[in-house]
This record gives structure tokens, C-alpha cells and sequence, in this order.
């Protein structure tokens, strides 16, 4: 008990350290804003991020249209407000999807040894390509669409949470809780499930960030190259590729939506950071 | 090493096995004749089962034979070593700018920790890790070739036409490289010998170079590995935007062609490219840390030195 006369749980812990960590924090409450404007996106946008006005093209950033419009005449404010939804939703998605099935794979690996030479090996493998690479050779064998390469950025992302996981689960594994846990006869889904997997998170939320961080900018990447999401979505990638052919004159079209994916993975690169200090005090300088 | 290889080439190769579409109509186009379809499948070799193509592929491999573009009807192997050059030198010029900057400024901000100058350091790496390479290169041209009209904004016909995308790749290999460096110094400085060293009368500058910069190099050296495996698949962005003929595009165009030899082909070259890379890194490793390397060499050794001193201890 603390002096509030609350729990000192480890969680608490962690959000007390994390919390003394001013940048950390602004972070985080730049993405809860990014979330909340992702969600709200239709009740934000001054206009429709769909509608064209042939009477109103390429005009540069004023009053009436924040961020200018593009060559359709359509408000490219609305437009990287929606472009938001993908991009939270790709980013969380994707590595939500990675982690799942990566701590999964890790945790087997560890646990029962039969199975970390077959794992492991295959995750070698997919971490021997680069990961924009076997995004490419995903998406061109699924064909171009956001689904493919949503799967091609789980895929690619995977075998980081497996070895992370992995690594924990060893060092976990054989502490005397778990012997203890053993000895009163807990079966082996309930060791990992009770002990082993709550005491090997940390690691793992801290690549989370780095993964949605990732996953981001693999995502625009992608898009951008026309692996992706396809016209005529707002994702942001697409519309600094829309904009590509206007960067002499209509300069705002690529440089602001790129300024959203820099603020966006700006935050989550200070939260990631923050949470890495916060729950593994040992690191911090 | 070679297992990872051989699973490479394998995943790949599925992966173009299992595509959608008919190579033979990817040749022909859609108007072709039943006949003429079935003469191409036949060449190619394309009715095969899935392990006799496998196998050809395995072996054609080996030889350096990585197939005919459905394209260009030439080699594989050629259209690709057209194009590599100008991948290995934006990748190892990037790299290398990457690693002065990085380097000395990490440095600098470890010594200097929390220091205004530390903050405006690990601030704009932290922007360097943030922003996306395609993003930055649009910058850049905007700023010194629309504004300034210092530099060219696409092409490559000379040195001129390689400083912003070397910068692009390099101010963001700088951001990474820095933010190692920094972390890793950090982790040295506080060790008793550079109090030792400092107590001895050594200059501030040799303690750095000579005995905290020496001591932290392998994750720098581990991060520069990386950057170099990035860059050589990463770089087709930058490529894309600066219109350099590299490999990376390349496979991004023969994609949209649905010529898939060359992706096949393309993608296998680098991720051999790579794992090289990251073996020449883990040699690299000895020779900065001899630790490393006494560790492997006296294994034995050890393990005899080991049991002696446990019998003798007890």
C-alpha cells in the first residue's frame, strides 16, 4: 500500500514512472487525439473527402480549405482526416494481428522444445528478407489491394514478436515460481497462460509501438508504390503519391498528408520510448 | 546460412507459384491462340508439378540462371545486374554519409547529455525515424531543386543527380545510427575505467575515442548492418521518386507487369545480398570486440578450463 492507501500494483507502477516522463505523455495524448478524430472523422470534416468541384481546383491552402484542394477539386483536409481511419486502423490492425500470432508462435517455441527448431527456423527465414521485400513478394502474389497488404505487414512483422517472446519466455520459464506453479500440479496451458505470458509482456508492448510505427510507414510505403490501398481512398501514402506530379506548384498536396504520418509515428516513436523506460527502469539513461 | 537460402528461394518461389494468372497470357497477351498458349506453357515448362519446378528452379539457380523476363525475353540475371550498381552505390554512399553523421552526432549528444545541443540531436533522429523516406525525398527536391534550383530533382546522368537521394537515405540512416550510438555511449560512459582513464590525466578526447567509442561499437556496427539490408530493398522508394533505374523499382514495375521471374529473381538477389551482409556483420564483430571472437576460437578450451576449475573448486 502507498501512501494514497492504493495497491501498489506493478501496472501502477509503470504508469507512475511513465507518467513523470513528459514527452512520453504527449505522445500518448496525440494518439488518443489522432483516435478520436479517426473516429469522429465524418462529424470533423468541413466537406465531403469524396466530392469533387471542378470549380474549385488546386487551390492553395486558405480559410475556406485548410490543407488547399487537389486536382479534383477535392478538400485535402477531409481528406487526411479520413486518411486517419486507415492509418490507425492498418497500423493497430496489422501488428495487433502480428502479435497475436507471433507471442503465440514464440511462446510454443519456448515452452516445448520439440517445436523451437521447426518455429524458429521459419521465423529465420521470413527475418532473412527485408521486410519491405517480402511485403512486395506478399502483395504481388495476392494481388494489390489493401487486404493483401494488410496480411503481407502481418506477415512480415510476425517473426519480431516470435523472437521477442521467445527470449522472454527462456528467462521466465525456469524461475521458481513456475516450478512452484508445477509442483502443485497446475497443468501446462495454465502455467502459460497464468504465469508465464503476464510476466513477458513488457518486451512485447514496447515492440508493439515500434511495430504499429513500422507497419505505418510500410503501409504508406506500400500504398504509395500502388501495392497498396487503391485511389480513390484517402490514405496518406496515396495522396503524397497524388500529389507527387504537382510538388512545383502545388507543393501542400504531398508535403502536409506527409506531415500527418510524421506527426503520427512521431508519437507513437516518443510513446514506444516512454513505455520502454518505464518498464524496464534498467534502461533508462 | 545456406539454410536460410534455401528456405528463401523457397518461399519466393511459392509464393509466384500460387499468383493468380497465366504466365503463358502474361507473354502472349489475351488475344492468343489456345495453340500458341499451350506451346508457351510447354517451353516454360509450366505444366509441371510444383516440386519438378521447384527443383529446375533450385538448380537453374546454382548456375546464375534465374529465368527469362516475360518483358524483355532477356535473362533474369542480366536485366538485374544492369540495375544493381545503382542500387549498391545510393545504398553504400547513403550509408556511409549515414554513419559520419550519426555517428560523430550521437557521440556528441552522449557526451553532452541533456545539453540544449542533446536535445536538438536526439529530437531531429527522432523526426529522421519518423518521417518516411518517399516524404523526405519530396522535401528535399522541393526545398534545393524547386526553390533554390541548386540540385536536379530526378534522374541519374551524373554525380549532381546523386546528392539528394544520398542525402534522403542518409539523413535517415544518421537518425538511426545516432540513436544507438547515443544509447550505447551512454551505457560505457558510466563504467569505472573512463573514471580511470579520465583519473590518469587523459585528454576528454582520447577517453571518448580510445575507450568509451571503442567499447560501443558493435550495436553500432549491428545497426549499420541493418541499415545497409534496408536500404538495399528499401531504397526502391527513393528510387521510385528520383527516377534512379535501380533494383528495387525494378521489381516494383515488374510486379505491375505481373513479370514475375524478375520479382522472383529480384527479391532472391537481394535477400542473398543481405544475409551476406548481416555474415560479413558477425565477422565484423571479432574484430571490434575480441571477446566475440575469443569466445568462439578457445571453446573448447573453455569448456575444458571450466570443468577443471568446478573439480578443482569443490
Amino acid at each position: 500500500m502507498n501512501s494514497d492507501g492504493k495497491k501498489n500494483t506493478p501496472l501502477r507502477e509503470v504508469w507512475k514512472r511513465f507518467k513523470r516522463n513528459k514527452l512520453a505523455l504527449g505522445g500518448l495524448i496525440v494518439l488518443v487525439f489522432l483516435i478520436v478524430v479517426g473516429v469522429f472523422a465524418p462529424y470533423i470534416t468541413p466537406y465531403d473527402y469524396a466530392a469533387q468541384d471542378y470549380t474549385s481546383r488546386l487551390i492553395y491552402p486558405n480559410a475556406q480549405h485548410w490543407f488547399g484542394t487537389d486536382n479534383f477539386g477535392r478538400d485535402i483536409f477531409s481528406r487526411v482526416i479520413f486518411g486517419t481511419r486507415y492509418t490507425l486502423f492498418i497500423g493497430l490492425v496489422c501488428t495487433t494481428a502480428a502479435a497475436l500470432v507471433g507471442c503465440a508462435l514464440g511462446l510454443f517455441a519456448a515452452f516445448f522444445s520439440k517445436l523451437d527448431n521447426v518455429i524458429m527456423r521459419l521465423m529465420d527465414v521470413l527475418i532473412g528478407m527485408p521486410a519491405m521485400l517480402l511485403c512486395i513478394s506478399i502483395v504481388a502474389a495476392l494481388g494489390s489491394n489493401m487486404r493483401n497488404m494488410m496480411i503481407a505487414l502481418s506477415v512480415t512483422a510476425m517473426p519480431n514478436f516470435a523472437r521477442v517472446m521467445r527470449a522472454q519466455v527462456l528467462t521466465v520459464r525456469d524461475q521458481e515460481f513456475i516450478e512452484a506453479a508445477r509442483s502443485i500440479g497446475a497443468s501446462n496451458s495454465r502455467i502459460m497462460i497464468k504465469h508465464i505470458v503476464p510476466n513477458s509482456l513488457a518486451p512485447v508492448i514496447v515492440q508493439f509501438t515500434l511495430g504499429v510505427v513500422n507497419a505505418i510507414l510500410m503501409s504508406a510505403s506500400l500504398s504509395f508504390v500502388g501495392m497498396g490501398v487503391q485511389p480513390p481512398n484517402p490514405e496518406w501514402g496515396l495522396l503524397i503519391s497524388a500529389g507527387r506530379a504537382y510538388l512545383r506548384s502545388e507543393w501542400y498536396m504531398c508535403i502536409l498528408p506527409g506531415l500527418a504520418i510524421v506527426i503520427t509515428t512521431f508519437a507513437l516513436n516518443l510513446l514506444g520510448d516512454g513505455l520502454r523506460d518505464a518498464l524496464d527502469p534498467r534502461l533508462k539513461q | 546460412m545456406i539454410p536460410i537460402l534455401f528456405g528463401v528461394v523457397v518461399i519466393i518461389f511459392t509464393l509466384m507459384y500460387v499468383t493468380p494468372g497465366d504466365p503463358a497470357i502474361a507473354i502472349l497477351g489475351e488475344n492468343a491462340t489456345p495453340e500458341a498458349i499451350q506451346d508457351i506453357q510447354n517451353k516454360l515448362g509450366l505444366n509441371d508439378p510444383y516440386l519438378v519446378r521447384l527443383t529446375k528452379y533450385f538448380l537453374g539457380v546454382f548456375k546464375g540462371d534465374f529465368g527469362i523476363s516475360y518483358r524483355t525475353g532477356r535473362p533474369v540475371f542480366e536485366e538485374i545486374m544492369a540495375r544493381y550498381p545503382n542500387t549498391l552505390i545510393l545504398t553504400f554512399s547513403s550509408v556511409v554519409l549515414g554513419v559520419l553523421i550519426g555517428v560523430t552526432a550521437g557521440i556528441i549528444s552522449a557526451v553532452r547529455q541533456y545539453s540544449l545541443l542533446d536535445k536538438l540531436l536526439t529530437s531531429f533522429s527522432l523526426f529522421g525515424v519518423s518521417a518516411p523516406s518517399f516524404w523526405l525525398a519530396m522535401v528535399l527536391v522541393l526545398f534545393f531543386s524547386v526553390k533554390l534550383q541548386w540540385l536536379p530533382a530526378t534522374g541519374s546522368y551524373g554525380l549532381k543527380y546523386w546528392v539528394l537521394p544520398v542525402f534522403t537515405l542518409g539523413l535517415q540512416a544518421s537518425a538511426s545510427i545516432m540513436r544507438m550510438t547515443r544509447s550505447s555511449m551512454l551505457e560505457v560512459i558510466r563504467q569505472d575505467y573512463i573514471r580511470t582513464s579520465k583519473a590518469k590525466g587523459q585528454s576528454n578526447f582520447m577517453t571518448i575515442m580510445r575507450h568509451a567509442f571503442k567499447n560501443a561499437q558493435v550495436p553500432i556496427l549491428t545497426i549499420i548492418g541493418i541499415r545497409i539490408t534496408h536500404f538495399l530493398a528499401g531504397a526502391v522508394l527513393v528510387e521510385t521518386v528520383f527516377s534512379i533505374p535501380g533494383l528495387g523499382a525494378f521489381i516494383i514495375s515488374s510486379v505491375n507487369f505481373k513479370d514475375y521471374p524478375v520479382v522472383q529473381g529480384g527479391v532472391l538477389w537481394i535477400a542473398l545480398n543481405c544475409i551476406v551482409i548481416t555474415l560479413i556483420v558477425d565477422i565484423l564483430y571479432c574484430f571490434v570486440d575480441p571477446r566475440i571472437k575469443s569466445a568462439f576460437s578457445k571453446k573448447k578450451k573453455r569448456i575444458i578450463a571450466t570443468s577443471v576449475e568446478k573439480v578443482g573448486g569443490r
